[in-house]
Formats: C-alpha cells, structure tokens, sequence
C-alpha cells in the first residue's frame, strides 16, 4: 500500500494500491472500523484482479471533498521532528517498561 | 493530483543546502509471483514501517534506525504505540489501524476473507537515508523472517 505515488512508482514493486490520503493514514482514518475495511478490501483484492507486474491500484477514496491537506502537504511548513539517536518513546511509562525489561533480561542472562 | 513528494523534498533540500537526495529507481520489470491459491486459503503476512512498537520493547531512535521488531498478531490493540520523525503522529496514536491494519486484518479473517495471519507481523521506522543498508541489511532479515512464518502472502505499509 502506498500514499505517495511518486516514490512508489520510483521503487517499482510487483504490485501497490495508492491511497490518497495524508502520510501517516496509509490503511484509512482513525476510528473508522467499516471504512479501513473497506480500503483494505480494495487493496487486497490487488492480488488477484493485477496482472500485470508494476501496476498501481488507485484506491478510489478521498480524504475530503477540497484539496487543502495536499496543498499543505506540498508546500506547507516543514513538521519532521529532529533525528534523534536514542529511543524515542509515546510514553514515559513504555520507557520504563523497556528499560526494566532489558535489565531483567540481562540479569538472568 | 496527488502529492508530489520527491519534487517537495527535492525543495526542501535545497532550501537546506543540503545535497540532492539520492531516491531508489528500479527500471526493470519487477518480479511477478500470482497467488498460487485464493486468499481465503493463504496465511497473510504484514510488514509496516510507521515506527509502531509494543510497550514494553526498546521503541525506535530517529536516526537510521534499522531494527526491526516482531510483533505478535493478537497483540491487544492497547498496547501497540507509535513513533517517527518524519509524519504527524496524532492519528496513529489514537488508532494504531491507520498505519498498522491490525484489527481490520483479524476482522478479515474471522469474515474468511484471507485464510489466517503470520504469528508475528514486523515493523520498522522508515526515513533510513541509506537505502543500501536497507537493501543489504533490512531486506534480507525481513524476507527470513517472513519465509520462518511461511507465508503465501504479505502486505507492506509504509507510513
């Protein structure tokens, strides 16, 4: 599956079904259990309806009816967070799980 | 028409001063292997890269992070977290389906829609600059791991 088109038609695999959708939605919207169905039956049926080796499914679903996230998504601020070189939890609580995991680990050997 | 993201980070680079980006051209026809059976008889494999993680696993760092993370397919769906530098977390985090179709593919399996899922399904942080580290060392231990599960087929989810 893919929601960038370019990149996915640079790599070139067997088969792709494009879904245009910001990043960070690439299998549908949060909470929308009858919609990600939806997309992910459309995309699996990529295995037996594409014949054809490199071919992209356009996935036939819209984020919304104007074209403000790709206006955004095109020239809109830079959002990437720095690249930073240790583990970079969702919450305090994962780290401290992680980390009294890992000792626990070590310590029985 | 949809976004044009080489040409946006082609901008982006320049903007920095950095050099151009080198981006992965295959132009030779990729190799082709049809289902040898209906899905609704295949074990189903996932592999995404939006950085997810479980709690309780070391989670991924921001810089070329190549590891790669089993995570087992009746995973509560409480547990599963998410992060990346590189798209806006917000969506991911309240509902881990959106990059990690985990629910949806365990509904399709009880509908009969695929045959069954892979014990495990793996995950990574995509934005590794170095696509040979990717093609020399990731590729090779995604593709053993999922050859271990013995899989007909595998769905990939980049974020």
């Amino acid at each position: 599956m893919t929601s960038a088109l370019d990149i996915t038609q640079a790599v070139n695999p067997p088969r792709a079904a494009f879904l245009d959708y910001p990043l960070g939605h690439t299998t549908g919207k949060p909470h929308q259990p009858i919609l990600q169905r939806e997309i992910l039956l459309a995309a699996l049926a990529g295995f037996s309806s594409l014949t054809a080796p490199g071919t992209v499914n356009m996935l036939p679903f819209k984020w919304s009816d104007d074209r403000a996230w790709q206006e955004t998504a095109q020239r809109g601020p830079d959002d990437r967070r720095p690249r930073y070189a240790t583990p970079q939890y969702q919450h305090q609580e994962d780290r401290d799980r992680a980390e009294a995991h890992v000792s626990a680990v070590q310590f029985t050997g | 028409m949809p976004v044009e993201y080489i040409e946006r980070i082609r901008e982006k680079y320049e903007t920095l001063g950095y050099g151009a980006y080198q981006w992965v051209f295959n132009a030779d026809t990729p190799p082709w292997h049809p289902l040898s059976k209906p899905l609704s008889e295949c074990r189903l494999g996932l592999v995404a890269s939006g950085g997810i993680y479980v709690s309780r696993q070391v989670a991924f760092h921001y810089r070329d992070d190549t590891s790669l993370l089993a995570i087992p397919m009746d995973v509560p769906t409480s547990e599963l977290r998410a992060t990346h530098f590189a798209y806006d977390l917000t969506d991911a985090r309240q509902d881990p389906n959106v990059v990690f179709p985990i629910d949806t593919l365990r509904g399709l399996v009880g509908e009969g829609v695929i045959g069954s899922l892979a014990a495990n399904a793996y995950t990574f942080m995509g934005g590794i600059y170095s696509s040979r580290r990717v093609q020399e060392e990731m590729a090779p231990r995604v593709t053993e791991c999922l050859s271990a599960e013995e899989v007909d087929a595998v769905l990939f989810v980049p974020a």
